[in-house]
């Protein structure tokens, strides 16, 4: 299963990765993202690949 | 539309080497498309990100770098694509299928318009200097080095952009004033209740917001010195930001026979009124299938991902086509508070569901009829994604004010891990 990584330092708390995978991504008040899932549920690989690649500063990446 | 089977298109031109343009070219190869891709772009600069402009950019602990999407070297050996920068295209054959850049005829069967809004410049100002718009990377440069000489700035024009400078004033703890010539700021992008209720925090921040006085003219000798208002008043300054608007940069396609009108005219495809053009990002006027009406978006995620989609319809028009449909977003940063927008600013009615008007954070819900249309939060940030999810999906105002409710009962996710 793909882990997904965050690269907090380019993270801005944007949330477009929230807009489209909304069970793996949420933005805290403070613009933290917080990870629900370490790892990439089944079902929603898709989106959650479209998330990673719609994050406008890059700040998301999978790995194995 | 004429059908165009996939086999046929062999090179893909982008013309705006910007978000847009840059997203179009990287979705085309990343769909496996092997053909010739070209990118054309006015700037001589290698595309970069626009909105870190009015913001980290004029920051006195930043480095004046731009964020660039993709160097030049980085387009031509990871995505194969010819790149012509500095090479404004003037001109668009329909028949012969080329583009006009430079002296040459670039021949395309498919073909992404990319190019993007043009800042609307103050009549009459350009023998001034001190006066700048802001919307490339130079505009940038200009106003952080006035900032950097500690200017008394003067902002045309209270939208999102202006706003952002002043902010960015006040920070260094320079004067700052926002002038703009309606009575109410933001009223198009937000409505006038919650124009207002952002409008107040230029005042909590210590910028002066002047509404409803038109500005009739800028003196000075050689460089500006004042701004001179409708009822007589006068504010000095040392630089002057006109933020006032943009337009579409469809100059280059009068006379192509494409069908224009406040940018380029598409259908929920992204196509144009012509054959394999196809059109993305701020010069877009699409057709949404998500409110049924057309619309020119000027936002960031709106020209990053029609510039995905316009690319994959135009090289598989046939195989993979797919309508463009969206929730418009944008976010913008003011005096280090965040502000966030989804949807359509209905003028019938808001709600405010968590917060208030006058602090530091609210969430407030338009509706349209009955059906939730449009949020915009203060400082809402773990909020804000939640509506877009539920504009989406055709939500009724009712359904999105109890879900409201939930959201202000949960306990606050954990922060970063
Ligand atoms: C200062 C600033 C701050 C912003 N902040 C935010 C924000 O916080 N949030 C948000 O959502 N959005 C923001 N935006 C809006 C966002 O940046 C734009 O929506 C986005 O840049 C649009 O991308 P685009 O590729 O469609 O057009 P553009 O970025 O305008 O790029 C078009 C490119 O085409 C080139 N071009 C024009 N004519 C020709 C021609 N004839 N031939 C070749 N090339 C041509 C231009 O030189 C330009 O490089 C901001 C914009 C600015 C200017
Ligand atoms: S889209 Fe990217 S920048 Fe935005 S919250 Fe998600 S990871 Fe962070």
């Amino acid at each position: 299963m793909m882990k997904i990584v965050v690269d907090r330092a380019r993270c801005t708390g944007i949330g477009i990765c929230e807009a489209i995978a909304p069970t793996v991504f949420e933005v805290d008040d403070d613009g933290g993202l917080v990870l629900l899932s370490q790892l990439v549920p089944h079902g929603v690989a898709a989106e959650v690949a479209e998330a990673v690649e719609g994050c406008p500063t890059l700040a998301l990446r999978l790995e194995p | 539309m004429i059908a165009v089977s996939a086999e046929e298109i062999r090179c893909l031109v982008a013309v705006g080497a910007s978000l847009a343009g840059v997203r179009a070219v990287e979705a085309a190869r990343k769909a496996g498309f092997e053909g010739r891709v070209t990118l054309i772009g006015a700037e001589p600069h290698p595309p970069y990100d626009r909105p870190p402009l009015s913001k980290e950019f004029l920051r006195p602990d930043h480095a004046p770098e731009p964020v660039v999407l993709h160097g030049r070297a980085e387009l031509v050996e990871d995505f194969e694509a010819e790149v012509l920068l500095g090479a404004p295209a003037t001109g668009l054959d329909l028949d012969a299928r080329t583009v006009r850049a430079g002296d040459a005829d670039v021949p395309y069967d498919a073909l992404v318009i990319a190019t993007g809004a043009a800042a609307r410049e103050l009549p009459g100002t350009g023998h001034l200097s001190g006066v700048h718009v802001l919307r490339d990377l130079d505009d940038a440069k200009a106003i952080r080095l006035a900032l950097d000489d500690g200017a008394r700035t003067v902002v045309i024009g209270a939208g999102f952009i202006g706003s952002e400078v002043a902010s960015a004033a006040r920070r260094r703890g320079l004067d700052a004033t926002v002038v703009e010539a309606r009575p109410t700021p933001l009223v198009r992008a937000i409505g006038p209740d919650l124009g207002s209720a952002l409008a107040g925090l230029h005042e909590r921040n210590g910028a002066t917001l002047i509404c409803g006085r038109p500005v009739t003219g800028l003196e000075g000798t050689g460089a500006v010195e004042r701004v001179h208002l409708a009822d007589g008043t006068m504010v000095e300054a040392d630089l002057v930001v006109v933020g006032v608007g943009a337009v579409p940069c469809t100059d280059w396609l009068a006379g192509s026979g494409l069908e224009l009108d406040d940018g380029v005219v598409c259908d929920e495809f992204l196509q144009t009124s012509a054959p394999g053009v196809y059109a993305a990002g701020d010069v877009a006027r699409w057709n949404n299938p998500q409110f049924d009406r057309m619309m020119r978006v000027e936002h960031w995620s709106n020209a990053a991902e029609q510039g995905v989609r316009a690319a994959r319809n135009a090289i598989s028009p046939t195989t993979a086509a797919e309508p463009y449909t969206t929730v418009p977003y944008f976010w913008s940063d003011w005096y280090g508070s965040r502000i966030q927008f989804v949807g359509l600013a209905a003028r019938d009615q808001h709600e405010v569901v968590s917060g208030d008007l006058a602090g530091d954070h609210f969430v407030a819900l338009y509706r349209e009829c009955d059906k939730l249309t449009g949020a915009l939060t203060l400082n809402g940030r773990r909020h804000i994604m939640k509506y877009r999810r539920l504009i989406a999906q055709g939500a009724t105002f009712e359904e999105a004010l109890a879900f409201s409710r939930t959201v202000a009962a949960r306990p606050r996710s954990r922060g970063p891990q």
